[in-house]
C-alpha cells in the first residue's frame, strides 16, 4: 500500500529559464485512481517521472520534495510506470524475457521469475507464447506487454504518461483492457496523464488539474470537475467527456482531378506478402480524401507511393495535366503527363506533391525555421525575393514567426507539426498527402491541424490523409476509403 | 552526488546512448560497405589510396568518446557498431570486429592522453588519424602482408588523412549539431551550448 | 535492408551450443592461421570446419547464401595483395606502371585470399547460429562481463531493424523535401552526412527514453541481478572449444610437415 506525498515539489531542468513544474502540493493515499490533467507545459508529465524517482538531482534544480511511503523514490522503491512510445520500453528480443527484467533487476530468485512471468501475462491479457518475437508484435501488444513487464513486480502504485497516444484504437483498446485487469486489485493506485478521458473515466475516482502558472488548480471527483470545469477543461485541451468536437459538415465541390491511383500494389522486397492490391483511388482537388485503417493495413505505404516517393510493384499512380501544372513558375513538359511520379527529380515532385510525414522530424534538413522554410523554393530556383516572402507568409500564417531562429528539433510536438506542414507548402504544391497527421496530439494541436487542413482545401488544394483516427475523418474528411490488409474495402462516402 | 555528467563513471543513459550510437553506426558502415564492395573493386587496381575511404569506420569511436566523455566509450561504441554491421553481413565478417577493437583503441588512446577532459576540434582530428593509424597497421598484418613497406606507409597515410577528415571532423561536426537540438543535454556535449528556453 | 538469410533452425545443433565455446573455438583457430601465410594452413582449416558442418545442423547451400559477401571479401584481398606484393619472384605476367603480377605474387595473393577466407567464414558460421541474448547472458554469467554493458548492448540491439528502417525513410523524407542527390558525388556525400546526421539524433533520443524506462525497473538498482535464463557450459562445449585448438594444431602441424610453413613474421 502505497502513499505518495508532494510537498511543494517544484523543478527545472538544467539550464533553462523556465520551471517545467511549480509548487505542486498533492497527497495520494493508498489505492487512489486519479486522473492527472493540465494545459500542456503545465508540467504532468515531469510530475510523473518525480514521483518515479526518474529526475536525477544532477540534471537539474529542485524545489520541496516527494515521498514514497516517507522515502524518496529511488532504486527499486519506485512505483510502476508505464510510457506512451512502446518501442523505447521493451529491452529484450523475447516476450517471456522482457517481462523477466524487472524481476531480475529487483533480485528474484530465478525459480521465482518464471510463474510470475506467466502469471502477469496472463493478467495483462497477453496471448502469445514466452519465447515470441517482440518484433513481431503489433504495437498495442507491445505497449500490453510493457505494461506486463512494469506489473510483474506487483507494485502498489501505477504511474502512466498517455498509455495509449502512439496506438491506433484497435491498439488502445488492448491496453485500456490490460491495465483495468491490472487495477481489478482494489489495492493497486493509480495516476494517469491521458487527453482522452472518456475512455479512462470508469477506472478513475478523482481528478487533479495542474494550472500552467503552477500548483493544482483543481482536485475532485470527476463528475464535479467536470460539471463545473469542463469548458475551460477543453480549451486547455481537454477531451472533456460530451466534449467531442462536432462533425464538419461543409460542402466543398470537388474539383480538377489531381492524382489517379491504378490498380496500385505494393510488395517489399523482403516480405513475402503484398503491402498493397489492387488500390483504386482519385485525389480531386479542393476536397479532403481520408483513407481509413488500423496500423498494418497498408496506409503509410499507400502514403508512399501517393507521394511519388516510392515506386509501385503493380499498376500506377498516374498525375493529371492538372497537377503537374502544379506550381507557379513550375514549366510543365508535354511528356510530363505520362511520366509517374517516383520518376520526377524531387524538386520537381516537392513542386506539385507534398508530402508530410507521421513523425516531423524525419523531414527537417536544416537548422534553423526559417532555413527548413526557404528550402523548398530555393531548391525550385524561385528569385531571392520570392522565397524571402514565401517564408515570412508561412511564419505569419503559422504561427511560426517567433520560432524563426530556432532549432527545428527544440520545437514543442504541436510546433514541430505545423512546421512540417509548413515546409511541404513552402514550395506550392496542389496537392498534399499526409501520414497520421494527428498522430498522438491534444485536443488543441488537433483542433489547430484540422481547421488547418480544412482551410488548404477550402483554398483550392487536394488534401489526401492516411490514418486511423476516426474523429479526424468525421471533422475533416470530404470522402472516404476504407484500407484492410492492403486492400480497400467498401468505399463510404461522407457528404 | 556531484555532477555526474562530469563524473567518469557510467550512467545508465550512457551506456544505452553508446549503445544505440554503436548500433545506429552498425547500419550506416553497412550500407557504406555496400557501396564501397563496389568502389573497392576498382580501387584494388591502387588499393593503398583505398585507405582514404576507411575514415568513415572510425566514425564510431570518435562519436562515442566525444559523446560519452568517459574511459572506454570508444571503444566500447566501435565494439557495438563492428559487430552490429558484421552480424548484418558484411564483406570481412567478424573481422571487423577484432579491427574494430584495435582502431578504436587508437582514439582512445588520444582522449586518455587528454585526460577525458578535452574535447575540442584538434582532439577529435587526433584521435581520427590515431584510430586510423592503428586499423592500416592492423591490416597490413592481417590482409596484406606481403607489401612492400612503400606500399604500407602510403596506405597508413592515407588512412590517417581520411580518418583526420571522415572521423575528426566529421564527428565534431555532428556532435556540436546534435548538441544544437538538445537531445545531449544530458551529457557533456550538451552543457557547452547556451539555451535560453 | 534486411539481416542476413538464417543459416539454421534454431533448435539446431549448433544453435543449441554455448556460444563462448563457438567463439572460442572460432577465435584460436584464427590466431592460429594469422600466424601463417601460406596456403596449406588455411585450406586444412576450411576442410576441418566445413567437414564438421553437417554435424551441428547446416546446409552448405544456406551458407553459401549467407556467406556470398565473405567470400567476395576474400577475393579482393587476394588480388590486392596479387598486385603490391613486396616478392616478386616468379615470371612477370603483368608490369603497369607500379603495379605488378608475376607468378610468385598471384601464389602469394591467392595463399592470402584463402587465410582471410578460413578466418573470416568460421567467424559467420559462429556468429550466425548464436542468439544475441545467449550470447549477451553467456558473457554475463561465464566471463563475469558487467551486466549492466551486455543487457544494455542487447537492448540497442533490438532497436536495430527499427533505425535501418527508419534509414531508409528518411531518404525518402528528403526526396519529399526536394533534396536528391543524383550522380554527384559530392551531392550524394552531403546527402550521406546530412540523413546520418538525422538517424544520430533519432537514436540518441531514443536512448535516451529506453534509458529512462530501463532505469524505472530498476536497472541502476544495487540490488545483485538474478538470471532467468542459465546457460551451462556443457562438457559438449568444452569439446567444441577444445576442436578448435585442434583443428588449428593440425593445420599449422599439416604446413610443417610438408615444409610449407611460411610464418607472419620472420
Amino acid at each position: 500500500m502505497t502513499t505518495v506525498a508532494v510537498k511543494g515539489f517544484s523543478w527545472r531542468h538544467a539550464g533553462r529559464s523556465a520551471w517545467a513544474v511549480r509548487d505542486v502540493e498533492l497527497t495520494v493515499e493508498p489505492g487512489e485512481r486519479i486522473l492527472l490533467l493540465g494545459p500542456s507545459g503545465a508540467g504532468k508529465s515531469t510530475l510523473l517521472a518525480g514521483i518515479a524517482g526518474l529526475l536525477p538531482t544532477d540534471t537539474g534544480e529542485q524545489e520541496g520534495e516527494i515521498l514514497l511511503d516517507g522515502r524518496p523514490p529511488t532504486g527499486t522503491h519506485r512505483p510502476g510506470i508505464l510510457f506512451q512510445d512502446p518501442e523505447t520500453q521493451l529491452v529484450m528480443a523475447r516476450s517471456g524475457d522482457d517481462v523477466a527484467f524487472g524481476l531480475e533487476c529487483r533480485g528474484m530468485p530465478a525459480g521465482a521469475i518464471w510463474p510470475r512471468v506467466t502469471e502477469t501475462l496472463r493478467t495483462v491479457g497477453f496471448g502469445h507464447p514466452l519465447d515470441r518475437a517482440t518484433a513481431a508484435l503489433s504495437g498495442g501488444e507491445k505497449q500490453r506487454l510493457a505494461l506486463a513487464g512494469v506489473l510483474a513486480p506487483q507494485p502498489d502504485l501505477l504511474l502512466l504518461d498517455e498509455p495509449t497516444a502512439n496506438l491506433d484504437p484497435a491498439g488502445a483498446e488492448l491496453v485500456r483492457a490490460g491495465i483495468a485487469a491490472a487495477l481489478a486489485d482494489r489495492r493497486r493506485g493509480m495516476i494517469l496523464v491521458e487527453h482522452r478521458v472518456a475512455a479512462a473515466l470508469p477506472l478513475i475516482d478523482r481528478v487533479v488539474v495542474l494550472s500552467a502558472g503552477g500548483g493544482v488548480a483543481v482536485d475532485g471527483p470527476p463528475e464535479k470537475v467536470f460539471a463545473e470545469h469542463g469548458a475551460s477543461l477543453a480549451a486547455q485541451g481537454v477531451w472533456v467527456p460530451g466534449s467531442v468536437p462536432p462533425e464538419h459538415r461543409t460542402t466543398r465541390t470537388a474539383g480538377a482531378e489531381l492524382l489517379r491511383a491504378e490498380r496500385l500494389g505494393y510488395r517489399h522486397r523482403d516480405r513475402p506478402t503484398p503491402a498493397l492490391s489492387d488500390v483504386d483511388l482519385a485525389v480531386p482537388a479542393g476536397q479532403v480524401l481520408a483513407v481509413l485503417g488500423p496500423n498494418g493495413s497498408g496506409k503509410s505505404t499507400l502514403a508512399l507511393l501517393l507521394g511519388g516517393l516510392v515506386p509501385p510493384s503493380s499498376g500506377r499512380v498516374v498525375a493529371t495535366p492538372a497537377l503537374a501544372a502544379g506550381g507557379r513558375g513550375d514549366t510543365p513538359r508535354r511528356r510530363d503527363a505520362t511520366v509517374p511520379p517516383h520518376r520526377w527529380r524531387a524538386a520537381t515532385l516537392a513542386g506539385r506533391i507534398g508530402s508530410v510525414f507521421q513523425n516531423p522530424e524525419h523531414q527537417f534538413v536544416a537548422a534553423r525555421v526559417r532555413d527548413e522554410l526557404a528550402l523548398g523554393p530555393r531548391r525550385l530556383r524561385r528569385p531571392a525575393g520570392e522565397i524571402a516572402a514565401t517564408v515570412d507568409d508561412l511564419l505569419d500564417r503559422l504561427r511560426l514567426a517567433h520560432l524563426a531562429e530556432a532549432n527545428p528539433y527544440t520545437l514543442s510536438g504541436g510546433e514541430q507539426r505545423r512546421l512540417s506542414v509548413a515546409t511541404a507548402l513552402s514550395a506550392a504544391p496542389r496537392l498534399l498527402v499526409l501520414d497520421e497527421p494527428t498522430f498522438g496530439q491534444d485536443l488543441r494541436t488537433w483542433r489547430e491541424t484540422v481547421a488547418l487542413l480544412g482551410g488548404l482545401a477550402d483554398e483550392g488544394r487536394g488534401i489526401a490523409v492516411v490514418t486511423h483516427d476516426t474523429d479526424l475523418v468525421g471533422a475533416l474528411a470530404d470522402r472516404t476509403v476504407s484500407l484492410a490488409a492492403g486492400r480497400l474495402t467498401t468505399p463510404a462516402e461522407v457528404a | 552526488m556531484g555532477d555526474t555528467t562530469r563524473s567518469l563513471r557510467w550512467r545508465t543513459i550512457d551506456i544505452v546512448v553508446a549503445s544505440v550510437v554503436g548500433v545506429a553506426m552498425g547500419v550506416v558502415f553497412w550500407a557504406w560497405s555496400l557501396l564501397w564492395g563496389g568502389i573497392g573493386v576498382a580501387f584494388d587496381f591502387f588499393k593503398p589510396a583505398g585507405g582514404l575511404g576507411i575514415g568513415i569506420w572510425m566514425l564510431g569511436a570518435v562519436l562515442g568518446g566525444l559523446i560519452v566523455r568517459r574511459p572506454g566509450a570508444a571503444v566500447y561504441t566501435e565494439l557495438i557498431a563492428a559487430l552490429v554491421e558484421s552480424l548484418i553481413g558484411n564483406q570481412w565478417g567478424w573481422t571487423s570486429v577484432l579491427e574494430g577493437v584495435v582502431e578504436a583503441l587508437g582514439a582512445e588512446l588520444v582522449f586518455a592522453l587528454f585526460l577525458y577532459r578535452v574535447f575540442t576540434l584538434p582532439v577529435s582530428m587526433l584521435a581520427g588519424a590515431a584510430a586510423a593509424v592503428f586499423a592500416t597497421v592492423w591490416e597490413w598484418f592481417t590482409y596484406y602482408p606481403t607489401w612492400t613497406w612503400g606500399w604500407k606507409l602510403a596506405y597508413s597515410g592515407f588512412g590517417a588523412i581520411s580518418g583526420l577528415v571522415l572521423a575528426g571532423i566529421l564527428g565534431w561536426a555532428l556532435v556540436r549539431a546534435m548538441a544544437g537540438t538538445g537531445v545531449l543535454d544530458r551529457f557533456g556535449a550538451g552543457r557547452e551550448r547556451a539555451r535560453t528556453v | 535492408m534486411r539481416l542476413a538469410p538464417d543459416l539454421a533452425p534454431p533448435d539446431a545443433r549448433a544453435a543449441r551450443l554455448n556460444p563462448l565455446g563457438k567463439l572460442g573455438a572460432v577465435l584460436i583457430l584464427s590466431l592460429a592461421v594469422l600466424a601463417s601465410i601460406d596456403p596449406v594452413t588455411p585450406t586444412v582449416a576450411l576442410v576441418g570446419v566445413l567437414a564438421v558442418l553437417p554435424f551441428g545442423g547446416l546446409a552448405y547451400d544456406r551458407l553459401l547464401r549467407r556467406a556470398w559477401p565473405v567470400l567476395f571479401g576474400a577475393v579482393l584481398v587476394g588480388v590486392a595483395n596479387m598486385l603490391f606484393a613486396a616478392d616478386q619472384g616468379g615470371a612477370v605476367l603483368l608490369a603497369a606502371g607500379p603495379v605488378h603480377l608475376t607468378t610468385g605474387s598471384v601464389a602469394a595473393g591467392g595463399a592470402l585470399g584463402l587465410r582471410v577466407l578460413a578466418i573470416a567464414l568460421p567467424g559467420v558460421v559462429a556468429f550466425a547460429t548464436t542468439d544475441p541474448t545467449d550470447l549477451a547472458d553467456c558473457l554475463v554469467q561465464q566471463l563475469r562481463v558487467p551486466a549492466r554493458f551486455a543487457i544494455g548492448a542487447l537492448a540497442a540491439y533490438r532497436l536495430m531493424p527499427l533505425l535501418a528502417d527508419e534509414w531508409e525513410l528518411l531518404g525518402l523524407a528528403r526526396r519529399a523535401r526536394g533534396v536528391d542527390a543524383g550522380r554527384n558525388p559530392l551531392a550524394r556525400g552531403r546527402l550521406f552526412v546530412a540523413t546520418l546526421f538525422a538517424l544520430l539524433v533519432g537514436a540518441v533520443r531514443r536512448g535516451g527514453r529506453l534509458a529512462t524506462a530501463m532505469d524505472a525497473r530498476g536497472f541502476d538498482a544495487a540490488t545483485p541481478r538474478t538470471f532467468a535464463r542459465r546457460h551451462p557450459f556443457t562438457g559438449t562445449d568444452a569439446a567444441v572449444l577444445a576442436g578448435g585448438a585442434v583443428l588449428a594444431a593440425v593445420a599449422l602441424a599439416v604446413s610443417v610437415g610438408t615444409g610449407t610453413y611460411q610464418p607472419l613474421v620472420g
